[in-house]
């Protein structure tokens, strides 16, 4: 393939009925849910079931006729990951807040499909895949003493021989729609602990712990400065009991030196930082277009190719909000299309990551500050876009953390090395 | 479909420019800047890739399919990696060559596109930028008067490339009549035209640029590049945008690439610089602009190869590189520190040559 930016065929027509959701349900309900917290998007989550329920069934559909030799096994995710930004911006640039609510398997999906067992993916995503109520999932991985530092988490799983069952004690933090997976559906999640504290990274395993095992509880859900529709949940595990076969790949720690359990959580991070780069865009977007409009309205048009001298202020900072978020654009497109290629896309999707963060932040922030009195007012929602951006800079590894990603792979550096 | 990979054609020729920039043009790069010119053997050298005439279908007797803006994006980043000086001074004929394929008549074609062809470039270039700060390419002071069958130019230009014994100048200047910017072939020794001493710069010490006056210059009318019609200037200035923005791509990842070395060869307090994030980071940061500048040139590259408009891609993709540029060779400096103040290193050379940017409106086309 040549270098191309043609979006193809089925991403615009998949657009149009995003941007109808986007429009039609998202905006008008975007302010509600943003001043009462924690209330659900019933709306956007009755539309998009039925849409995430028939691609997860056709998905499983198409593992099974693998699994019964019927058509060689598709690897890795069953959606395009360049589908996935294109519907990721279009559902933000709608309401980020409610985005993140999306009944799906998302991020536990990602991991489940990326290490599970065709048995496991049968036995865990089913769920997604059928019936009338919504379920979610959700990953654990953030505790109170492991932001950035993922490799020192603290809850364990240890296996208890005699019942054949891991017991998971800990707490975990920051869980995106713990509560709606675990308390407002029979969803699950996939939670990060170590089997030997002693093995460090290489003791890192994912464990699937589905709704309505006991021991587990959904302590809080956090009050926030923006994506406010989003469920951020606490999630405490006291002794809680899950069948050995939850367990998400092997459960050997076969080398203390290797890292293969934390290697793999930041292989699916790979996948998700992209996604996040673009729901971060969708949010600048919104705030550049709606500034763009007002702008208009008061005769402030921008001109393209115009010399400095000939621009006000105002333009200029409006021409450099659109190129830097051009910019973060065309780094996150490089960073999904590299994923359906098949490549690998640890550098390109931290460099997405962090400069879609830093740009969405400083675009809405910028944003506001160009609409005045207005754009200070909680009757628009540019300062809740504002508020919303912010997060982009943080979740998913924050601005920081991907820089050193970046860093470590253009100086050729190890962890160790680069610190 | 969207694809970030070069056609196997494409790779040949980025493979061929990279091997140029590398052998040829790097290890004379700093004298030359120094003696404010390239020899004349790199220059031939260069020549002989064929960048240009591969780039100019066949039709109009080249050697390549159909003009690509992005195959010539692709080529120009590599060559500025090698040196901007370079870059500019090899690619002066295209100032001449893409106008003339884009919106020339077949008369024009017929009379100048042999010339691209030539086993030495030709004697040609372009004459856009005027002496002001305030410059706009769009609100020209040099100005074409049309009269019975022929225009009379007046004006100032500067940063005209090669100016001195070229054969062919197009000139670019305000046509008031019709109220639009038009090009104009004119001879480099028509009655009226004056080119001036050498010009003095900041940085592209290595490309000789000329003033170039214009006083009642006269032009017959079938001199008018695009003839009647005339040209679609805007079109051209993003033709122009993209070449320098691919340009300002090659300049940064240069000066990236050497950072990157020396800061892991630079030993303090006991390690390599590199090792500490306050090092580490800035170099992060500019390898995210090196690449963002170089998928923006060459997204308004590709509209451009479909025939679409994009004068909001080329506008946006070329301001971001002119600060990019700048940024990333002022980092490449700071990892340096002393040294990189220094003459004996490159980086200077790339930062003085990085702000030019900003200037360069019209200095190359794609």
């Amino acid at each position: 393939m040549p270098i191309s930016f043609e979006i193809p065929e089925r991403i615009q027509q998949n657009l149009q009925m995003t941007e109808a959701l986007a429009t039609g349900i998202m905006r008008p309900e975007a302010r509600a849910l943003d001043e009462n917290e924690h209330q659900r998007p019933e709306t956007f989550v009755k539309m998009t079931w039925p849409v995430n329920r028939e691609q997860q069934k056709r998905a499983l559909d198409r593992l099974a006729r693998g699994a019964a030799g019927e058509a060689p096994r598709r690897e890795g995710p069953g959606i395009r990951m360049l589908d996935m930004i294109y519907t990721f911006e279009m559902l933000s640039w709608g309401d980020v807040g409610q985005m993140l609510c999306m009944p799906t398997a998302l991020l536990a999906g990602a991991a489940i499909e990326a290490v599970g067992t065709p048995e496991q993916q049968e036995r865990f995503l089913r769920r997604y895949a059928e019936g009338d109520a919504p379920v979610w999932g959700a990953m654990a991985m953030t505790e109170p003493g492991a932001g950035s530092d993922t490799s020192a988490i603290q809850t364990t799983a240890v296996l208890d021989e005699a019942t054949n069952e891991w017991v998971l004690n800990g707490e975990k933090i920051f869980c995106t729609n713990g509560k709606l997976a675990l308390d407002e559906s029979n969803g699950l999640v996939v939670v990060w602990a170590t089997v030997d504290r002693s093995a460090g990274r290489a003791g890192m395993k994912p464990f699937v712990v589905e709704a309505g095992t006991p021991g587990v509880t959904v302590e809080k859900v956090e009050i926030k400065h923006g994506i406010r529709a989003s469920d951020t949940a606490s999630i405490v595990f006291r002794d809680a009991r899950i069948p050995y076969d939850n367990i998400l790949g092997s459960p050997e720690v076969r080398q203390r030196d290797t890292t293969e359990g934390f290697k793999g959580a930041m292989a699916t991070f790979d996948a998700s930082r992209p996604l996040i780069a673009a729901s971060a865009i969708g949010v600048g977007r919104a705030a550049l277009e709606f500034v763009k409009e007002k702008l208009a309205a008061e005769g402030i048009t921008i001109p393209y190719g115009a010399p400095v001298h000939a621009l006000t202020a105002v333009q200029r900072d409006v021409l450099e909000m659109e190129a830097q978020l051009k910019a973060a654009w065309l780094l996150t497109l490089r960073a999904a299309s590299l994923v359906d290629h098949g490549q690998t896309n640890n550098l390109e999707a931290s460099m997405a990551k962090t400069k879609a963060g830093k740009v969405v932040t400083w675009v809405t922030q910028k944003a506001v500050e160009i609409l005045g009195p207005l754009g200070y007012s909680r009757e628009w929602l540019v300062e809740k876009w504002m508020r919303d951006a912010k997060i982009n800079d943080i979740y998913e590894g924050t601005g920081q953390i991907n820089t050193l990603i970046v860093a470590r792979r253009i100086l050729g550096y190890s962890g160790r090395e680069l610190r | 479909m969207i694809s970030f990979t070069p056609t196997e054609e494409q790779q040949m020729l980025i493979d061929a420019v990279r091997r140029y920039s590398a052998n040829e043009v790097r290890p004379v790069a700093h004298d030359s800047d120094e003696n404010c010119g390239f020899p004349d053997k790199v220059i031939q050298t260069g020549w002989a890739l064929g960048i240009l005439p591969g780039n100019i279908p066949e039709a109009l007797g080249g050697f390549g399919d159909a003009h690509s803006a992005v195959t010539g994006a692709l080529a120009y980043e590599e060559l500025a990696y090698g040196d901007l000086s370079l870059a500019l001074h090899l690619m002066t004929p295209a100032l001449v060559a893409v106008p003339l394929m884009l919106d020339g008549t077949p008369d024009q074609r017929a009379e100048f596109m042999d010339l691209f062809l030539d086993e030495t470039p030709p004697p040609v270039t372009a004459a856009l930028i005027e002496p002001r700060i305030n410059f706009d390419p769009v609100r020209l002071q040099t100005t074409a008067a049309a009269e019975n069958g022929h225009f009379r130019l007046n004006g100032r230009k500067v940063y005209v490339p090669l100016a001195e014994g070229a054969e062919w100048i197009l000139i670019y200047a305000w046509n008031a009549g019709a109220e639009r910017v038009d090009a104009f072939f004119v001879r480099g020794d028509a009655p009226g035209l004056a080119v001036g001493p050498r010009e003095r710069l900041m940085g592209v010490r290595a490309l000789p640029t000329y003033p170039v006056t214009l006083e009642d210059v006269r032009v017959e009318a079938a001199y008018r590049l695009g003839g009647e019609a005339g040209a679609d200037f805007a079109r051209l200035m993003a033709h122009s945008r993209v070449a320098l923005a691919a340009l300002a791509v090659g300049v940064m990842r240069g000066a990236l690439d050497y950072a990157i070395d020396y800061a892991k060869q630079r030993e303090q307090f006991g390690a390599p610089i590199a090792t500490r994030q306050a090092i580490a980071f800035m170099l992060a940061e500019c390898a995210i602009e090196v690449d963002a500048a170089r998928l923006m040139a060459w997204e308004a590259a590709w509209k451009l190869d479909q025939g679409q408009d994009a004068t909001r891609e080329s506008a946006l993709a070329k301001t971001y590189a002119d600060q990019a540029a700048v940024m990333v060779a002022d980092s490449a400096v700071q990892t340096l520190g002393g040294y990189g103040y220094m003459r004996e290193y490159p980086v200077e050379r790339w930062l003085r040559n990085a702000r030019g940017f900003a200037a360069f409106d019209g200095l190359a086309m794609v």
